[in-house]
């Protein structure tokens, strides 16, 4: 017993709970600017693996890994434009398009290393963004191991959702982003460019699923490997909804799920299997649906096309 | 007076309508005109392309002797109109401040700035009159104050000239007088409005001038003095308009439904209906009056089914049908007009003939061998009743959705009397619906009661109940207060009824000279 209480408050597994989170955190902040502003996008995990090829194929070309993250978030974002266009302007239905983008990215990122690598499988091995240590939080004992020394992108993911929180509920385009998302119409007649607002958010989107995409390909680990994404852009779409469309609630849900995934490798050693651990994520959206955990609601005009007068 | 706007010979054409067939328009500084006309007339469509939602197809706008172009709403507020939609627009989860600066945000840098957006709607409200806590959420509050947020969003961007789509369609009567009041303030302090509504009553009390629309036409505009009740109808509908529906005296029979001390919850466990006792004979119209949210819609839909009853019991022709299924009650000889013809009376999505067999489906002859649809027999009675019930457009595979609100209604109308039950409950059957087909339902009902129905009318309005009924109850609190014979009432001692009077007071008033 005294076994898996250290197990579960040890420090090395919150601490790769946070860099599991990391990736997921970009990426349900980008989901819930997108959904927000009345766009379902459940091409998450095409655009993180988009991200996450990009950022090693620019960092190989350049030996910049920084450049890599700038490429990878171009990346991110045009496919979030591709995203906007078949959805708002041709108001094709919203998950048919990301579940192709979905495919489509697969597919692209396993060409693309085919082609430049000639190699099945994986990447060769590129610069990636190493670690630093904050000075004082890392003296402090027990949350110094944890958060101490990390990766610059866990840091700024950390960063990020304090940022969309402020950018959502204290700008005015935020409060033109949550008026989109619930009543487009309402928001036209006072002046609001519903497409304008729609486009930006899609786009940033893909940008911010495109930067998690790059933690997993040039700091988590050094390589690219086909499909690396692993239903990660799912989790964070998942922990969207479980944290309520608002950025501290997905952070939450985001370290909840890195935890469990830190765990699943110790807890199989005592028997649990993998499986139910990666299970946790999709069960415990589905409650939140549900609505045991209070009910769970997104933005009303989610998934519908507006169309002008 | 001046004029700040006119429009002039504005075109619309939908897809399959024209909405707006060359409609002059003109409206005058500080006046409240009102634009009437059936439903589906073009009354929003014009306002909508005045507000630059809607494009014209040809025409012109004149605002304060400029022609302007208003090719997108930013363009109406920056003249200074104001417009307040017959769905609100606005943003449920957003508070009421952030709702009225949407659009036009006071900022500090990118930042909002609430506190004095907070201020500022406290201020115009003051002004105004109109009392509204700037903090609280929209989803909260009931649908009066939200009309109050609407018109504090035009006022807010500094409208003079006010657009008002329907604003009466949802308030209660009481809601309605406060609102009158403000948009008489309102014009007191110079700002013009339309007002659209196609409530005659409405008219008459409020405008000054007032135009009508006919199938995408302007009829004519006059002034609201020189004009009457009879006199608009006419011209709304295009034809002789009856108010007064013509019948002969009831000949009731035995009681059809007789309610024994009926008691009813609502869904939050409050009793709404007390051991009610109440007979409904055949052949006669018993009204219910009363303000809403007394127990009348409890009161019906527990006889309906819809309902568990929390004691007493129900007998429908000497049966005890207390808590029945739906369709059970249904095929032991009721018919059903509900209140909210959306919600229980049609599925919207269908077409008007699969509408027309709804609750009837499982039945010949529109299914064949028990489970196969009869197409060719569902059709067939899709154009009987269409006729039967002048039921616009006459087509039978269109969605409900599709047709004015007039016409919808006359679908629930024409699929439950055409069954010819014993008993029909009729709950506010001309809610929402135009003047026209009013007085066609209204004929209906009688209809319904010369051949011998029992017929339970609830309605909010007076008219309607003193219009149709033979007898009228009055329900106050969960509790029938009184009923009596058309005769005996008056519409004065009914509203007196209705707000929990006593009949023993109304009578003592009376003898001593002061029910007033
Ligand atoms: N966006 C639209 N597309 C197609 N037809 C429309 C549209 N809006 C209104 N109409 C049609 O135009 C006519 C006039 O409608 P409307 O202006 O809403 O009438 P009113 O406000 O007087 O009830 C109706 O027949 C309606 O069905
Ligand atoms: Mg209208």
């Amino acid at each position: 017993m005294g076994d898996i209480l250290a197990l579960l408050f040890n420090t090395a597994v919150f601490g790769a709970a946070l860099r599991m989170a990391t990736p997921l955190i970009f990426a349900a902040l980008g989901g819930i600017f997108s959904e927000r502003s009345g766009v379902v996008n459940i091409a998450l995990e095409g655009m993180m693996l988009m991200g996450a090829f990009t950022a090693m194929f620019v960092s190989h070309q350049t030996g910049m890994p920084w450049l890599g993250v700038l490429g990878a978030i171009l990346a991110g974002l045009l496919v979030g434009l591709l995203h906007a266009v078949f959805c708002i302007h041709y108001r094709a239905n919203q998950v048919v398009v990301g579940t192709a983008i979905n495919i489509f990215a697969g597919g692209l990122t396993v060409f693309l290393l085919r082609y430049y690598f000639g190699a099945a499988g994986t990447s060769p091995s590129v610069a990636t963004i190493p670690d630093i240590t904050i000075p004082l939080i890392s003296q402090i004992p027990w949350i110094g191991r944890i958060i101490g020394r990390q990766n610059p992108l866990v840091y700024l993911a950390l960063i990020a959702v304090v940022v969309a929180h402020i950018v959502i509920y204290r700008t005015s385009w935020g409060l033109r982003l949550r008026a989109v998302g619930e009543h487009p119409r309402a928001a036209d007649t006072v002046g609001v460019n519903v497409f304008r607002m729609r486009y930006l958010a899609v786009a940033l989107s893909g940008a911010l699923a495109g930067l998690g995409g790059t933690y997993l390909s040039i700091a988590h680990l050094s390589r690219f490997s086909e499909g690396m994404t692993a239903g990660r852009g799912f989790i964070a779409l998942a922990a969207v909804i479980f944290g309520k469309w608002t950025p501290y609630g997905a952070l939450g849900a985001c370290l909840f799920f890195g935890y469990a995934d830190a765990l699943q490798m110790r807890l199989q050693d005592i028997g649990i299997p993998t499986q139910f651990m990666n299970m946790l994520p999709y069960v415990l959206t589905m409650v939140a649906l549900a609505g045991f955990i209070g009910k769970s609601v997104g933005p009303k005009a989610s998934g519908q096309p507006y169309i002008k007068g | 007076m001046d004029t700040v706007l006119e429009m002039r010979s504005i075109t619309k054409q939908f897809p399959r309508v024209l909405a707006n067939d060359q409609v002059d328009f003109d409206l005058r500084h500080g006046e409240i005109h009102a634009l009437v006309g059936e439903n589906g007339s073009g009354k929003s469509t014009l306002m909508n392309i005045l507000y630059g939602l809607y494009q014209s197809d040809g025409g012109e706008i004149i605002v304060r002797g400029q022609k302007v172009d208003i090719n997108e709403p930013r363009v109406a507020i920056d003249l200074k109109i104001g417009m307040v939609f017959q769905h609100f627009m606005l943003v449920e989860p957003l508070t009421v401040a952030e709702n009225i600066v949407l659009g036009s945000e006071l900022r500090k840098g990118p930042f909002l700035d609430t506190k004095r957006a907070i201020q500022e709607v406290e201020e115009l409200s003051q002004k105004y009159g109109l009392r509204i806590d700037p903090k609280a959420k929209i989803a909260d509050l009931s649908v009066g104050l939200q009309q109050r947020v609407e018109i504090l969003k035009a006022l807010y961007r500094g409208a003079e000239i006010l657009i008002l789509d329907e604003p009466t369609a949802v308030l209660t009567p009481q809601e309605v007088e406060d609102l009158f009041k403000v948009l008489r303030a309102l014009r007191a302090q110079g700002t013009s409005i339309v007002f659209i509504t196609h409530k005659i009553k409405e008219v008459l009390s409020l405008s000054d001038r007032v135009s009508v629309l006919r199938r995408g036409k302007k009829i004519g505009t006059k002034a609201t003095s020189e004009t009457n009740e009879q006199d608009l109808a006419e011209m709304m509908v295009g034809r002789v308009v009856l108010f007064n529906v013509e019948k002969k005296p009831a000949e009731p029979g035995e009681d059809v439904l007789y309610l024994d001390r009926l008691s009813v919850k609502d869904q939050f466990g409050q009793v709404k209906v007390k051991e009610v006792e109440l007979g409904v004979r055949s052949g006669e119209v018993l009204g219910i009056a009363g303000v809403e949210g007394n127990g009348q819609s409890e009161l019906v839909e527990a006889i309906a089914g819809l309902r568990k009853t929390a004691g007493g019991r129900v007998f429908l022709n000497g049966q005890d049908i207390t808590d029945w299924s739906p369709l059970k009650i249904k095929e032991a000889g009721f018919g059903y007009v509900p209140e909210d013809r959306h919600r229980r009376g049609l599925v919207l999505d269908y077409s008007v003939a699969d509408n027309l067999i709804l609750g009837f489906h499982g039945k010949k002859p529109h299914v064949r061998g028990g489970v196969w649809r009869d197409d060719k027999a569902i059709e067939e009675n899709a154009e009987k009743l269409i006729e039967e019930y002048d039921i616009r457009p006459p087509v039978a595979s269109q969605p409900a959705r599709s047709l004015s609100g007039g016409n919808q209604q006359k679908i629930v109308v024409g699929r439950e009397f055409t069954q010819d039950p014993s008993l029909l409950i009729c709950a506010q059957p001309t809610r929402g619906v135009d003047v026209g087909a009013i007085e066609f339902i209204h004929k209906q009902v009688i209809a319904q009661r010369d051949r011998g129905a029992a017929v339970l009318l609830v309605s909010a309005e007076l008219d309607e109940i003193l219009s149709l009924s033979d007898r009228i109850a009055v329900m106050y609190n969960g509790q029938i207060v009184s009923v009596m014979s058309r005769e005996e009432v008056t519409e004065h001692k009914l509203g007196f009824l209705m707000l929990g009077g006593r009949l023993e007071d109304y009578r003592a008033g009376e003898v001593n000279g002061h029910a007033e």
